[in-house]
């Protein structure tokens, strides 16, 4: 039998991986340590489908603490919100306090160099909130450094740990523990104590499901994870299960379904660039992108289904009715909750209707699949009343 | 009937001329959850290392490789809907195809479960 090689593998083998603060109490639980992104970390505790389910029914924790976490700093909102829109085509300028955004970091084409999520907490005005992907961090925090004006600076959170919680039962976790945030909105953030832990959240997250990401520091986050895992509706999940989850929400993943390649046009992400932007302008590839908004765009990211039980994988060829290529396949894998093989990647855009008959060339034979709409598995992201 | 195993971690089992191929339970513990097995057709002629079934976790595709020649003469069809079996009974019903073999010969350079059990231990 081949090894099983991971679809995430390292790119940074060269050196010892890095730890997060939670190593230790991964090992003591039986997971899988994998290196991923420069850290080791779990893969699986009890298996990637008894996770993938238990997130979906109750509430996931997942150690994200490899996540690069970051804060622009400068005299006053407007101030930092242009400096950082030179960078990213999301609308920073009209961010709310107490606000957080899903945006890329553009090239001169374009083209994605890292997605991110961006945060205003209420309070510390002229402070904007970063997370980026842990391949990416180093490259984005030199990227963003070299192209602030003198009074912004970046301040880089090594101190802190990133958790996430994610499932339905997940904001009755937190409110159970002293944590205020069940009449938060979906992409709300704000300070909390957990049963006295002081933290910073978010209520977004990477599974499709309601649930939040909790910034803590580093000294505190064992003691974190101890008490959200004492609550039985509460268990730990691995880096295998988030792959599939995100995958089934279909949510990107970077260096896989967006890179320096991709636009966000072409990626799906149209509805993270606001109005003010599109009409303005700005940030790196406007032009590109701009362009691709008001003429189309040659090739799209879809959903696709294959119709039998056989998993398609990264880099899959996609070929039409007649056996011509016509894209490729970027992430996919077999959906639990789906209860079958599911996969994105990219077609040319004559093909990128759902319904669109396709073939998915796995060990040299064309599998028959269908092109759908995403998510796979419908979002319950939690929307609080006006 | 004898059992032998591969350093790919293949287990046959060995009755007159006739082999059961699997794979070990160290293997499907590495895989973690199977999602999706490929048997082979009956009559496929099959050569000592060659691919003969595929076998799918969540994560990754991994093929399983025949330890000798020959034709296959049955294989496990309802593992196609209950892929989950070989995590299960790996070394029983998680069995993939029989092979008739044509050179039993090959069987000599095989492990025995001993040898196997030290192999992995090695690991």
């Amino acid at each position: 039998m081949t090894t099983p090689v991971h679809a995430d593998h390292d790119t940074h083998s060269a050196v010892a991986p890095l730890k997060t603060p939670l190593h230790d109490a991964h090992v003591a639980l039986g997971a899988r340590m994998v290196p991923f992104a420069g850290y080791l970390m779990p893969v699986q505790y009890e298996g990637i489908l008894a996770e993938h389910a238990h997130c979906r029914a109750a509430a996931g924790l997942f150690d994200v603490s490899h996540m690069g976490q970051a804060t622009l700093r400068g005299p006053d909102h407007q101030t930092v919100a242009r400096a950082l829109e030179s960078l990213i085509p999301a609308d920073i300028l009209g961010l709310e306090p107490g606000r957080q955004r899903y945006s890329q970091l553009l090239n001169e084409r374009g083209g994605i160099l890292d997605d991110l999520m961006v945060h205003r907490a209420l309070g510390a005005d002229g402070t904007l909130g970063l997370v980026v992907n842990a391949a990416c961090k180093v490259a984005d925090y030199a990227h963003i450094a070299a192209r602030l004006p003198e009074n912004v600076l970046l301040e880089i959170h090594e101190e802190r740990a990133l958790l996430a919680l994610q499932g339905p039962e997940a904001v009755n976790v937190l409110v159970s523990l002293g944590a205020d945030v069940a009449g938060w909105d979906f992409m709300a953030v704000g300070s909390a104590s957990i049963a006295g832990i002081p933290v910073f959240l978010s209520r977004s997250g990477y599974t499709g499901e309601d649930g939040f990401e909790i910034s803590v520091h580093a000294d505190t986050v064992v003691g974190l994870w101890e008490i959200l895992l004492r609550d039985p509706r509460v268990r730990p999940i691995g880096l295998g299960a988030r792959d599939s989850l995100r995958l089934e929400g279909g949510l990107c993943l970077y260096g896989h379904d967006i890179d320096e390649t991709t636009t966000p046009v072409e990626a799906g992400l149209l509805w993270s660039i606001q109005k003010r932007r599109r009409e303005e302008g700005g940030f790196p590839g406007a032009d590109i992108v701009l362009s691709q908004i008001a003429e189309g765009v040659a090739r799209k990211r879809v959903g696709i289904r294959p119709d039998g039980r056989a998993p398609a994988r990264d880099g899959a060829e996609i070929v039409d009715e007649n056996g011509v290529a016509i894209g490729v396949v970027t992430s996919g894998g077999f959906g639990p909750t789906v209860g079958g093989p599911v996969a994105m990647g990219y077609v040319a855009a004559v093909h990128a209707r759902p319904g669109t008959r396709v073939g998915l060339v796995v060990r040299g034979k064309a599998l028959p699949a269908e092109i759908v709409s995403l998510p796979f598995v419908p979002a319950r992201f939690y929307r609080a009343p006006k | 009937m004898t059992k032998y195993y591969t350093e790919e971690h293949e287990w046959i089992a060995v009755a007159g001329n006739i082999a059961t191929l699997g794979i070990t339970d160290y293997a499907q513990a590495q895989l973690g959850d199977v999602v999706f097995v490929e048997v082979p057709v009956i009559g496929r002629k099959v050569k000592k290392g060659e691919e003969t079934a595929v076998v799918e976790s969540v994560k990754a595709a991994s093929e399983v490789y025949s330890p000798v020649t020959g034709t296959v003469v049955e294989a496990n069809g309802p593992l196609a809907d209950n892929p989950i079996t070989v995590n299960e009974d790996p070394e029983g019903a998680g069995w993939f195809c029989r092979i008739e073999m044509s050179d039993p010969a090959e069987l000599e350079v095989l492990m025995d479960e001993a040898a196997y059990k030290t192999f992995v231990e090695g690991l």
